[in-house]
């Protein structure tokens, strides 16, 4: 593989791996808010 | 041994975006939204929001399978060339995975969530969507977008299910609006993208008929999607500023496509009145959808 291509594939994991994070960073919140709501309702399934 | 297809560098998120159609997914998103606004039960903002998520996941799914099936049509057309897997920016794989890992999330995730008979919904609107449309209908009859219309008239649908846990008569007429409005408003398109599709070999109706018929049963069809927009209020599901906002569209709606009906195409015709009827159509649909939400938030 070629430098330029290289540096291409890092950049582009790098990108992926950050916006996988906000991704699962707003997930873990959707499941908590998700749960809270739930318990506060007496819903349990 | 076949030649090996060339190492793509891992695709940029953006494509992985653009595969989902966000312009297709915003009118999902609205009508599912008024769905579930135009409910009489309350939904907790949190779920309500979650359902929402999950409807625009759904079509976001869909939109990437449809373009996995389908990159080789894309290839072949003007408007869809630049896609990312016509354009060579992702590998088909990548777009089959990730359309099935994120339709699947999101039927789980509603199912879990907000509620099963939404989730059923959501599955059947994508399986509709991916198998009957996409893989079955769209290269064989030019009633492809008459019958696959179905998969983009569900959100309605699945947002009373969400708030409600069932279905009741308002969002299976809101079905019906969408289903009809579908061919009018897609026909109007392909009139002016005729020489597009008829490149890529899709049997679109002014490919297959000409566009005499097509321009025909544009008319035909307004008739009763005419009768599916003032029907809720005809039948007292909604109050009377829907009625209104329902009569008013729809007459506007009727005035733009007589010319269109009655018109025939020159050689190099600008195509103005088929680009009006398109626009409009758009948002006639976020028009009554909205005036529901607020007929239903006023009058209440």
């Amino acid at each position: 593989m070629k430098g330029d291509d290289e540096e291409l594939v890092r950049a582009r994991q790098r990108e992926r791996a950050t916006v996988t994070a906000w991704l699962l960073g707003g997930f873990t919140l959707l499941v908590f808010a998700i749960a809270w709501v739930k318990i506060s309702a007496g819903m349990g399934s | 041994m076949t030649a090996a297809a060339p190492l793509l560098p891992p695709a940029d998120w953006r494509d992985f975006l653009a595969l989902t159609k966000p312009r297709v997914m915003t009118l999902v998103v609205y009508t599912g939204l008024a769905g579930m606004l135009a409910a009489p039960a309350a939904i907790h903002p949190v779920l309500g929001f979650t359902a929402i998520l999950c409807i625009a996941l759904g079509a976001g799914a869909a939109g990437a399978l449809n373009q996995w099936w389908e990159a080789d049509l894309d290839a072949a057309m003007k408007r869809t060339r630049r896609r990312p897997l016509p354009g060579g920016r992702m590998d088909r794989q990548a777009a089959l995975h990730f359309g099935v890992g994120l339709g699947a999330f999101a039927v789980i995730l509603m199912g879990l969530a907000v509620g099963v008979v939404a989730a059923a919904i959501l599955a059947a609107s994508i399986l509709f969507y991916v198998l009957v449309y996409t893989v079955w209908l769209k290269r064989r009859t030019p009633q492809n977008i008459v019958i696959g219309g179905a998969a983009g008239a569900f959100p309605p649908l699945i947002g009373w299910a969400a708030a409600t846990g069932g279905v009741a008569p308002l969002p299976v007429l809101l079905f019906a609006l969408v289903f009809l409005w579908t061919p009018p408003h897609f026909w109007a398109l392909a009139l002016f993208v005729e020489s597009d599709y008829a490149a890529a070999g899709v049997p679109m109706l002014p490919v297959v008929a000409g566009e005499a018929a097509t321009r025909r049963q544009i008319a035909l069809y307004t008739v009763p999607m005419a009768a599916a927009a003032v029907g809720p209020w005809a039948l007292g599901y909604t109050g009377a500023i829907y009625g209104a906002a329902a009569a008013a569209l729809t007459a506007v709606f009727a005035a733009l496509v007589w010319p269109v009906a009655t018109r025939r195409s020159a050689p190099g015709d600008a195509m103005r009145p088929e680009k009006r009827l398109f626009s409009f159509s758009i948002l006639y649909l976020f028009a009554l959808f909205g005036a529901l939400v607020v007929d239903r938030w006023v009058l209440a």
